[in-house]
């Protein structure tokens, strides 16, 4: 006798992967980095990431249905959790809680579902978010805490919560009491100002590589990239190029004028250049999709990084850099394209 | 490198075994339904044999209802394809439309027989010494007898011989590379009857005018390579040779084998002809032995059935039009959570909706899968642009691209980013973390192709034939004119005549001559 | 302040006269796409855009006599084209047109056909065979379904029937995005 079946296109096995495994891996991956964070700098960063997750959720869920969009396969993909996260690891711990309110907001309204939702985006929400806290909130997104191993006043729990829903520092002094400059700003306005390099670092800012406290967490992020790379999730191309042309391009600076240019590991370690190989520039959406491509796209990053950082007004250009290759992808692609088989 | 370097270099193809882009590594399963031999099981009540278990067109049916047939005679023709025989002796009951398990799903004309149980040969035409054959009378009987390549492309065999007989082929490679997992039916022959393998790889051999043959077999197949490598030493033959390849789906695919063998590739939209070589099954190599050295056409093949959906995986020798479901009693039924059925392999093959299909040339595995083997239907998500798709993939193309532009209909980027190249294996929809059915998109793409190119050429031959009859339309219209013309011409010529004729008469009258000498005036002189 | 607001002006009228000076000067002479448009067009020589087949209906688009949303059997695939191929907006088929519907090829009643050749020569692209007395046949494959034999037929034996009830073979569907609540 004969037997009916439900039918379904081929492949015919249980996919190994999906969305939201490719998100949980990235955000696994970010976890050493965020300890690490909170180890040097205070509950801070903690404070911050819950922050922009809710918002980001919140956010997402509105666009969703103002979009009429289905919520479940979208919700559950943790994608908007991870532009969360790579964001709150952006912004100073202490930045008050309405800055990840904006943020969120353009990453996830503007950058992401004005655009067509996932997989659409042109820009790297995350980066996008972060430019414009930045440029309309100078005065928050540049309130930097120095490692509380040099802090004179160390932050607990209570008086960062404080500061961050209230926008008053409870102690006495106010912001000027805990707030330092951070390595690269130290770095940039005693150039400036004349002073060279190899002075400026017998601050006691500086670590070995980059800044205290900043090199440990860069180590810590670069192992997280190198677990994705081992799970690929991410391909070698994008890390390798970006920080590849970020040593290609430091070494003759220094080699000329040790003086006034800081050498190759310090650019390296210092700031987000780390975090954005392993996390920031290999996003998918936003990148290249060939290999050449992601080759070209990561050495633009580097190179355009290190120009903002020697001449442009910021001391770091990372998100900028991201922002103007990610405008350059297409066209990058477009003139990639790999070799058929047989052609 | 220009195609006649190419062509040197693939002679030495198999010195060592190169990698081709992509592909995967997967799970086997194939220990299953290895256990034990090879089985042929009862006969059943009825059997469905479809006219058209090939590449081409249907066959026409040479057997109409009520006719007693014998076991190997023909009951279907097709020029140029490949024949079609019945599989036992029986009477046909029915000629009519029933599943005939073609990638389509459709329904096709297929001959009913029920068999009497006799199993009478019908008189078969065979060779007595194949070595003194033409190449040309071994194609036309592999014609007669029905051979199509028995790996799942069922391209008529004699076709494929006579283009690579006619391109000056230098090596056969025999593809024993069994890369889906599941699937055991050509390891088995290839355990059970090498020497099979062997005569036929000589065979076709000859058939094609090479020197060399190549029998690559997948390197976890140990137990294989001895029997075959025994076998090659015994027949006493020259040139043919045992070669492992790596075991990464889909090393069987034709394209990927000879870039593992040589190193090359297929010239895009070419075939390995191209090269000099020809690839053919190890089964469809077998199947020429036999119907070449015993006349036998082809009315069985070595089928697995296998899965966990099935209490007792094995394979069998099935005959052609055996219903599904007969072959999966022989293996104890089907067990309590089976789910789905699946002709083929799981990352190529198509489900099928009922067991009552058929057994065809192509089935080279019936897969019977649980809950637990496959997935619910994960909802679709969009394109995340991660390019896992394009690492995996052995054809070197872009699937994010081309599911891109065929989703969006853009067919003119669909052709030059080589969706015709694209092999259907799988890989890419697999890795896809989106779960979009990339496979699918594409079957659907190449048809909307062909359409399109159908359509155009329907198009061309109507323009064609409209400017045609615009022409004659005109070209009458002139000549119409031009006699209307020529005829007002010679009315006025004769007008014009007749004219002349009144003026001069009335001009002589004027002149005082008389009338014209009439009948009744006689001449001044008479005589 | 004025001297600013003058000189902007008098540059803005400058540089003016000078892009619409190189716009006559330079201009290029753009390729004859009749040969482009007419590939894109379905060449069932119907008539139904209102000229007297494919090849007139091209020449009218090229020189903008006519818009692209006139032909009913190119329907919304060859709108969109055409709109590719010119640059122009794609819009919906025009309705004084005629309705995009699917292929069909006519067929003729033999029984009631009585051999008077006019839908012979009716048919744009010579699909009738047959001569005067003797039975009229449609040759289905060659028929374009213009449906420009049904008017001049005395006893109206011609049918309009469907051309394929079959998907071939080597059509798939396309692919059902399945979303929870989409």
């Amino acid at each position: 006798m004969t037997r009916s079946f439900g039918t379904s296109g081929a492949p015919h096995m249980p996919p190994p992967t999906s969305v939201a495994k490719v998100m949980l891996q990235v955000l696994l991956a970010l976890v050493p980095g965020v300890l690490a964070h909170a180890w040097f700098f205070g509950p801070g960063i903690l404070v911050q990431i819950i922050l922009s997750t809710i918002f980001a959720l919140l956010f997402e869920f509105l666009m969703l249905r103002v979009r009429g969009r289905p919520l479940k396969p979208f919700i559950n993909d943790y994608s908007a959790v991870v532009t969360a996260v790579l964001f709150a690891l952006c912004i100073p711990p202490l930045a008050p809680w309405w800055i990840s309110c904006i943020a969120m907001l353009f990453a996830i309204g503007f950058a992401k579902h004005l655009y067509g939702g996932l997989g659409q985006n042109v820009f790297n929400p995350a980066m996008v978010a972060y430019v414009v806290v930045l440029i309309s909130f100078p005065q928050a997104m540049t309130n930097w805490l120095p490692p509380t191993a040099l802090a004179e006043y160390s932050m607990g729990l209570n008086d960062t919560l404080a500061t961050i829903f209230t926008g008053q520092v409870p102690v006495v002094g106010g912001w000027d009491a805990v707030t330092q400059a951070t390595p690269l700003d130290t770095l940039k306005s005693g150039v400036e100002a004349g002073r060279m390099v190899p002075e400026i670092r017998n601050s006691p800012l500086f670590g070995d590589f980059g800044g205290k406290g900043w090199e440990w967490i860069a180590n810590w992020f670069a192992l997280g990239g190198l677990f994705l790379l081992y799970r690929r999730v991410i391909s070698w191309q994008v890390p390798v190029a970006v920080i590849g042309s970020v040593l290609l391009l430091s070494l003759p600076f220094w080699l000329a004028d040790p003086d006034s240019n800081p050498f190759p590991l310090q650019h390296v370690f210092s700031g987000a250049i780390v975090l954005g190989a392993f996390f920031i520039a290999t996003d998918p959406v936003s990148g290249c999709v060939s290999s050449r491509g992601r080759l070209i796209f990561g050495a633009g990053v580097g190179i355009l990084t290190l120009v903002i950082r020697r001449w442009g007004g910021y001391p770091d250009g990372v998100a900028f850099a991201v922002l103007l290759m990610n405008m350059a992808a297409p066209l990058i692609d477009r003139y990639t394209r790999p070799r058929m088989y047989g052609e | 490198m220009s195609m006649s370097q190419q062509v040197e270099l693939a002679k030495q193809a198999g010195e060592r075994t190169h990698h081709f882009h992509g592909g995967l590594r997967l799970r086997h399963h194939k220990k299953i339904s290895c256990g034990d031999p090879v089985r042929q099981p009862p006969l059943p009540e009825l059997l469905a044999v479809p006219l058209l278990q090939h590449v081409g067109d249907i066959a026409e049916p040479l057997v109409s209802v009520g006719d007693a047939v014998l076991k190997g005679q023909q009951i279907g023709q097709c020029q140029p394809c490949a024949a079609v025989h019945s599989p036992v002796s029986g009477i046909v009951v029915a000629i009519q439309e029933r599943p005939m398990s073609h990638p389509s799903g459709q329904p096709g004309p297929c001959v009913l027989i029920k068999p009497d149980g006799t199993e009478q040969w019908a008189e078969l035409d065979r060779f007595n010494d194949w070595l003194d054959a033409s190449p040309d009378s071994l194609m036309a009987h592999m014609q007669r007898c029905g051979l199509a390549g028995l790996g799942g492309a069922v391209f008529p065999t004699h076709a494929k011989v006579r283009d690579g007989h006619n391109r000056r082929t230098h090596t056969l490679i025999l593809n024993g590379v069994e890369c889906e997992p599941y699937i055991s039916c050509d390891e088995m022959l290839m355990r059970e009857q090498p020497d099979k393998i062997i005569l036929g790889a000589r065979i076709l051999r000859r058939a094609l005018g090479a020197e060399r043959v190549i029998i690559a077999i997948e390197d976890q197949m140990g137990a294989v390579q001895k029997a075959l490598t025994s076998c090659a030493e015994f027949a006493n033959s020259e040139n043919i040779s045992v070669i492992e390849v790596p075991t990464i789906y889909p090393e069987g695919g034709e394209r990927q084998l000879v870039q593992s063998l040589t190193g090359l590739e297929v010239p895009l939209g070419g075939r390995p002809s191209d090269l000099g070589m020809v690839c053919q099954n190890v089964a469809t190599a077998a199947a020429v032995a036999e119907a070449v050295t015993k006349g036998k056409p082809l009315i069985d093949r070595y089928v697995t059935v296998t899965g966990n959906g099935v209490s007792h995986p094995r394979n069998f020798r099935a005959l052609f039009g055996t219903p599904v479901s007969h072959l999966v009693e022989q293996c104890g039924g089907y067990t309590d959570d089976v789910a789905r059925l699946v002709i083929g392999g799981p990352m190529m093959g198509y489900p099928l909706s009922s067991d009552d299909a058929p057994v065809v040339k192509a089935s080279n595995c019936i897969l019977a899968l649980t809950h637990k083997d496959i997935a619910d239907p994960q909802p679709e998500m969009p394109c995340i642009r991660c390019g896992e798709c394009a690492r995996v993939c052995p054809a070197m193309l872009l699937p994010q691209q081309l599911q891109l532009f065929i989703r969006n209909e853009l067919w003119d980027p669909v052709q030059t980013h080589g969706l015709s190249a694209c092999i259907e294996c799988g890989c890419c929809d697999y890795v896809c973390p989106s779960h979009i059915p990339l496979v699918e998109w594409f079957r659907f793409g190449k048809g909307e192709l062909r359409k399109r190119t159908l359509e155009s050429e329907a198009a061309e031959l109507a323009r064609k034939r409209f400017e045609n009859r615009e022409a004659r339309l005109s070209r009458l219209k002139q000549e119409r004119a031009e006699k209307m013309a020529r005829r007002k011409q010679l009315l006025k010529d004769k007008a014009m005549q007749q004219d002349r004729i009144r003026a001069s008469i009335e001009r002589a009258e004027k002149k005082g001559r008389t009338k014209l000498p009439t009948q009744n005036s006689g001449a001044p002189d008479d005589t | 302040m004025l001297i600013s607001v003058l000189v902007i002006s008098v540059l803005g009228v400058a540089f003016g006269f000078g892009l619409g000076w190189a716009a006559l000067r330079f201009r290029v002479e753009s390729d004859p796409v009749v040969e482009r448009i007419d590939d894109l067009l379905p060449q069932t020589q119907c008539g139904q855009c209102g000229f007297p087949g494919c090849r007139p209906y091209a020449e009218a688009i090229s020189r903008e006599e006519a818009d692209i949303n006139q032909c009913p059997p190119g329907g919304d695939a060859g709108i969109r084209a055409l709109a590719d191929l010119l640059g122009r907006e794609p819009k919906p088929l025009n309705p004084e047109n005629g309705e995009e519907k699917s292929k069909t090829v006519v067929l003729i009643d033999e029984s009631r056909c009585i051999g008077c050749t006019l839908c012979i020569q009716a048919c744009p692209v010579d699909a009738i065979v047959g001569a005067a007395k003797l039975m009229h046949t449609v040759i289905a494959s060659e028929c374009t379904g213009c449906d420009l034999c049904l008017p001049p037929c005395p006893v109206d034996c011609i049918d309009i029937v469907a051309a394929e009830t079959r998907p071939p073979r080597w059509q798939r569907p396309r692919p059902q995005i399945i979303l929870d609540g989409a």
